[in-house]
């Protein structure tokens, strides 16, 4: 077997007395999309933001490509090739499309300024490639729509060649035609190899996009199932009863 | 998967005005900024647009503008800061203090060294830095809001300032540092006409190699009449500038203190003007430095981000704490560059200067399209918000308008610019 991607260890992390994230462990393998439900609160994005780096775990373990990694902020997350897109989509605003796929990580010219003009160049190419409506380079990115504006996410992860995606409710802005289109994507990225972690409240969707969907309640994991063994009934009961049907028959 | 980046992109369709590419806001800005002037001239019977009141109202702004440019970057990212004043007394007390005082008697540096002048300028400008610093650190990694941590500084470094020279005023101060201060320090005709053909040429420089990078890349370029227009109003208004300053002739009385600094054996008959002060290229570097920081800069993009989304710029590796410590030291430094025209101007440094500077240096940068809201703000907006408020104030002075009244109308111009522009973006469809 290969190893996995992402291996998340016992992981625990509390806030205020509130155990949010309670001993869980997860894995993730190149090539697959491995989907998170729960319902609100139930640790799903908690548990992501760890691996993300936006928060720093109490115990547990983080293992990445089979050894220990250490992260502790953004920064170092992305050091993993890990890229997150977030359900708040966190673009700034005032900023157009290629100072946002640059952000923190800008291209320069030999004197050390910002090149703005290889940005938009490169942008320009990546968006020809994802989003090819994709027109407006100049203006900021909140005059862009739902789905313009998780295109320039989804950029920044491609185009800084992510190994591991996490997509925190990546759908839940967007309309019909732009689901599909970050449907599509998410198959694409999957056939390059990438591991991807998705989460979502829409279960008939990640029956479709994932290869296993975890299941997690209370800041605990239910269980993790491949979806051809599972029906969505199944996953049903799981995120409101807290338990493993599977576990339930044996 | 097709490649449509290839060759240079077929610029659309535009209107005459829209292939200029002029920035709308800039132009209401300046706009605003001419018809002060304009009604004003009306009013005076010609007065206020004279070369000399040109040369004064400019000198008067320096200071204000020249802080208002650093209280972008702070209002930028969602700061404020009440302290710029107070923090100007602190760093001119320092620099008075130490050219008059300290070094000469504590030193033993001969009054006359000439390096007198530039230690306690780099005496005042690292005191600026580290107060600012400080006050950063507060906001950024202590988390103390900026109004609070500056209201309490505000009283601080007033008083800080009184503290160090007793509540005295200091003077006069040294006579190279009161170059600084406009009027006792300017270029004459013939290198203001040399500088400004200098600055002419690099902006036609400028924009060729902006031309030039848009074109290597492929992008759409403005048709080159628009360019040629463009670069015929950046010239003719770098020149024209030039041209008004060195229209300011010397008084023969001032003249015949010392005829030889102008050039003539005796005052009779001898023309001079004053040409640029050098507080005004002091102003003009500052504004150059800061907009290539804000636009040009990883510092920049990261303040522009981080007013725009804290949340984005953090997650996206951006330090923001520690950006918060460097804005505000950039303040801090600016204060003292202030403070060193501000005190060379009085020719003294005395215990109420600066006071009130805080208001000024927040309307200049609020009427100049910064937003309180964060992510928005220009550097030269601040500069031509600083303008118009000394327009209105020596405007209305000059026209007999009782100060009561100057103070509400300055106070409804603030309100008034904000309502301005946020009916300004409404319509354009910006945030």
């Amino acid at each position: 077997m290969t190893t996995p991607l992402v291996e998340m260890k016992d992981v625990s992390i509390s806030f205020g007395g509130v155990k949010a994230v309670d001993h869980v462990s997860i894995d993730l393998y190149p090539g697959e999309v491995v989907g998170l439900l729960g319902h609100n609160g139930a640790g799903k994005s908690t548990l992501i933001k760890m691996l993300s780096g936006a928060y720093r775990m109490d115990s547990g373990e983080i293992w990445i490509d089979g050894k220990k990694a250490d992260i502790n902020s953004p920064r170092d997350s992305r050091d993993y090739n890990i890229e997150t897109i977030y359900q708040t989509l966190a673009l700034a605003d005032n900023l157009d499309a290629a100072s946002n796929l640059f952000l923190g990580r800008e291209l320069t010219t030999t004197l050390g300024f910002v090149d703005d003009g290889r940005q938009e160049a490169e942008t320009r190419k990546i968006m020809a490639r994802l989003n090819p409506n994709f027109k407006k380079l100049k203006e900021p990115v909140s005059a862009l729509s739902g789905g313009q504006r998780q295109s320039v996410a989804i950029a920044r992860a491609v185009y800084f060649k992510a190994k591991i995606l996490i997509m925190d409710e990546p759908t839940a802005a967007l309309g019909v035609h732009e689901t599909k289109m970050v449907a599509d994507l998410i198959q694409e990225l999957k056939r390059q190899g990438l591991g991807i972690f998705l989460i979502s409240h829409d279960t008939r969707e990640m029956m479709e996009l994932c290869d296993r969907v975890a299941v997690m309640k209370n800041g605990q994991m239910v269980g993790a199932e491949r979806v051809e063994d599972v029906t969505e009934d199944d996953i049903l009961s799981m995120i409101i009863l807290g338990k493993n049907p599977k576990d339930a028959a044996a | 998967m097709s490649d449509e980046t290839d060759g240079a992109v077929q610029a659309p369709k535009r209107s005459t005005f829209k292939s200029l590419e002029i920035d709308t806001r800039l132009l209401g800005m300046v706009g605003a900024f001419v018809l002060v002037c304009v009604v004003f001239n009306l009013m005076t019977d010609g007065r206020f647009l004279t070369p000399r009141n040109i040369f004064n109202l400019t000198i008067q702004t320096v200071s204000v503008a020249i802080m208002a440019t650093g209280m972008v970057f702070v209002i930028v990212t969602r700061h404020i800061d009440l302290s710029v004043g107070a923090l100007l007394a602190t760093t001119t007390a320092v620099m008075a203090m130490t050219q008059t005082q300290w070094l000469p008697q504590m030193m033993g540096v001969e009054l006359g060294s000439p390096l007198i002048p530039w230690i306690s300028i780099i005496a005042g400008l690292l005191v600026g830095a580290l107060i600012g610093a400080f006050q950063g650190y507060l906001v950024g990694y202590q988390a103390i809001p900026a109004f609070i941590v500056t209201l309490g500084g505000l009283l601080i470094w007033r008083n800080v300032a009184w503290h160090l020279t007793d509540g005295q005023t200091i003077g006069p101060l040294n006579e190279t540092y009161l170059l600084f201060g406009g009027i006792n320090g300017t270029l004459g005709v013939f290198w203001s006409w040399a500088v400004g053909i200098a600055a002419a040429v690099a902006a036609l420089f400028a924009l060729f190699q902006g031309r030039r990078t848009k074109i290597g890349h492929g992008f759409a370029v403005k048709p080159m009449w628009a360019e040629a227009v463009v670069a015929v109003i950046v010239v003719g208004a770098i020149l024209g500038f030039v041209a008004v300053l060195n229209a300011y002739e010397v008084p023969e009385r001032v003249i015949a203190r010392d005829p030889a600094i102008y050039g003539c054996v005796e005052a009779e008959g001898c023309v001079a003007a004053y040409g640029i002060p050098y507080s005004v290229l002091l102003l003009i570097a500052v504004a150059i430095v800061m907009t290539v920081v804000a636009q040009r800069t990883r510092l920049g993009r990261y303040i522009f981000a981080t007013g725009g989304n804290p949340d984005a710029a953090e997650l996206s590796g951006i330090n923001t704490k520690l950006l918060t410590v460097k804005i505000f030291a950039i303040l801090g430094v600016l204060c003292a560059l202030g403070g060193i025209v501000a005190s060379a101007r009085l020719g003294y440094h005395t215990n109420d200067i600066g006071i009130l500077d805080e208001l000024r240096v927040i309307a200049a940068a609020v009427i100049g399209g910064t937003a309180l809201s964060g992510g928005i703000g220009t550097i030269y907006g601040a500069i031509i918000g600083a303008l118009i408020m000394q327009s209105l104030q020596s405007g209305m002075a000059m026209v007999g308008v009782d100060a009561p009244y100057q103070n509400i109308v300055v106070g409804l111009v603030l309100v008034l610019a904000v309502w301005i522009d946020i009916q300004y973006r409404k319509y354009t469809g910006a945030k």
